[in-house]
């Protein structure tokens, strides 16, 4: 626990976060930039959770253990969508999502 | 650690097993092409070996149960992996996917693995690991053809969206965490949260999963990856993937979230609407038939919810039965979907033109199919959507049931395009004859064997009935 900040400072901030991220990845258009915003939203959710078990329930560990999860997982996720990625580099020499459009409606 | 708990988690423990052999069989054989009979064989015995010693209880402090009810889920699904195995046993063999043939087993039992955890989870942290788990290797299966630029694009699509879905369910389950201060379903069912900030979770929660399902309007990637995706991959899609998640989705509403019960019948009311008739209306307009399996799949989505709706074991147990239904009549439609375009390499619905003078059996197989996903009485798709309709008009809701009676319609109209295109239609050039290979007929004649039993086999539906639970 921090000394002056209240839990309502921190959820300010998760969410803020939260939303800049949602908003990233609905308007960028380079494909790293979107997986980058995804970054953000699960940053949000870890900040939360260690938030929440820290100022509201200390006597158990869950809230730690799941944002450890979070990062693992996020990073195993981030290295298939970046094989990807490359892989459609190789094959049209370009990640803007307005170049990914052989499929539409 | 007994015997006894090896027993509990049999499913997850054999196909860690089945994938840890296969690791090997790469290593060991030279000829890769005899990889294929070792891994669906090795399967087959999995889905024998788990109608067997069904054992109910829970492991490791609750994280993980298991109860009779979710065995048979795990049943059903199995079923319908080992009919997608048979089906992609030519495409595997296919000089292209050469070295890569035993990566294909390994990532599909992998997703395998993922959902029964994520169905059998009993904590919110097991549910996202399996949920994880079955769509990563998803998205490598769905990227699968490396220099098809179609098939990298699909690959894309699906892991972005699914991370991003996958963040606003952990947002939602963050907020249940700091409101409940659980992830326990034990825990979370026993308490009345029905506070504001609970409903906030809820909707955060309940987008997220509707990515996995495709319930409009969290559709939009569905009928892209379904194009993009090897054929056999978009099957196991359109209906393990599909499935799995409907079933944790019954779970966990008609479990933590039955305190909620009045907040999320009004958004699957308003969902079911929108899934059926966007679905539909989308499906009309397509002109590759994979992608109009796609939309058929989101619209038979829509109808599924009609079972959830219903809130009662009889709504659960509809769900169940259309799902094992669906299994069957959709990968009959994909099975002959995949041979077409394994010996053609033709997707479009202009090319059925003519398919019956060509190709009898395989037109009456892929004709039996649309007609149980219609719903055509004689056959096991009408059962399925029935009961499900009487689930919902059980508990009061007409208008529901009447806007998907006008949508079954709608829906007969569009699979009587490709109908009328193999069976009416001319055409110069139609399809060659084609010669099937055994495993590809086995597997269609499951699926037809499976339409027309199912329907007339009423004990099934009373043993689903027996199990399933209501609010």
């Amino acid at each position: 626990m921090i000394e002056g900040i209240s839990i309502h400072h921190i959820l300010t901030v998760t969410t803020i976060m939260f939303f800049i991220g949602a908003y990233g990845f609905l308007t960028r258009k380079n494909l790293i930039t979107m997986l980058m915003s995804i970054e953000l939203v699960l940053n949000a959710v870890n900040i939360n959770f260690v938030a929440f078990n820290k100022y509201l329930y200390p006597e158990n560990m869950q809230g730690h253990f799941f944002s450890m999860f979070i990062i693992g997982i996020a990073a195993a996720e981030a290295a298939v969508a970046i094989a990807i990625i490359i892989n459609i580099y190789r094959n049209i020499h370009s990640i803007d999502v307005e170049d990914i459009e052989q499929m539409k409606y | 650690m007994d015997f006894n708990q090896f027993i509990i988690m049999k499913h997850e423990l054999l196909l860690t097993i089945t994938v840890m052999v296969l690791l090997v069989a790469e290593l060991t054989i030279n000829d890769k092409k005899r990889i294929i009979p070792i891994a669906i064989s090795l399967f087959g015995l999995h889905t024998a070996l788990g109608f067997f010693w069904n054992e109910s209880g829970a492991l490791f402090g609750g994280m993980y149960q298991t109860s009779e009810l979710i065995i048979l889920m795990k049943n059903i699904l199995n079923i319908g992996v080992f009919i997608v195995l048979l089906q992609s046993a030519n495409w595997l063999r296919k000089p292209e996917n050469f070295n890569k043939i035993s990566e294909y087993f390994i990532l599909l039992f992998s997703t395998l693995i993922g959902m029964n955890f994520m169905i059998s989870s009993g904590e919110f942290l097991m549910f996202y690991l399996g949920l994880e788990l079955a769509t990563i290797p998803m998205a490598a299966l769905v990227a699968y053809n490396t220099f098809n630029q179609k098939s990298a694009e699909a690959g894309v699509k699906l892991i972005l969206s699914a991370a991003f879905s996958s963040g606003i369910m952990l947002f939602g389950i963050s907020l249940f965490y700091g409101q409940f201060g659980s992830t326990y379903f034990q825990q979370l069912s026993m308490i009345s949260m029905d506070t504001p900030l609970a409903i906030l979770a809820l909707i955060f929660f309940l987008s997220g999963l509707s990515f996995k399902i495709s319930l409009v309007p969290f559709h939009l990637w569905t009928a892209d990856v379904y194009e993009g995706a090897p054929v056999n991959i978009t099957s196991y899609l359109s209906v393990i993937s599909k499935g799995a998640a409907v079933f944790i989705l019954t779970i966990l509403l008609f479990t933590i979230f039955r305190t909620m019960v009045e907040v999320w019948t009004n958004i699957i009311y308003i969902i079911a609407i929108l899934t059926m008739t966007i679905g539909n209306l989308f499906a009309i307009r397509q002109q590759n038939i994979k992608r109009f399996l796609a939309f058929s799949s989101i619209a038979q989505a829509g109808f599924i919810l009609l079972g959830i709706i219903g809130t009662s074991s009889l709504g659960m147990a509809t769900v169940i039965y259309f799902m094992l239904i669906y299994i069957f009549s959709n990968l009959g439609a994909f099975g002959v979907v995949s041979v077409i375009s394994d010996y053609s390499g033709k997707e479009n619905i202009d090319d059925y033109n003519g398919l019956y003078h060509s190709n009898p059996k395989l037109s009456l197989v892929m004709m039996l199919s649309l007609f149980s996903l219609a719903g055509i009485p004689p056959i096991a798709g009408f059962f399925g959507k029935f009961f499900l309709f009487t689930a919902a008009a059980e508990q009061g809701y007409y208008w529901l049931v009447l806007i998907a009676v006008i949508n079954a319609t709608i829906s007969l109209y569009y699979y009587l395009i490709v109908v009328k295109a193999m069976f009416i239609n001319k055409n110069d050039t139609p399809i060659a004859k084609i010669k099937s290979d055994n495993y590809a007929r086995f597997a269609l004649v499951i699926c037809v064997v499976g339409i027309f039993i199912i329907g007339f086999f009423g004990s099934l539906f009373e043993y689903i009935n027996h199990l399933s639970f209501g609010i």
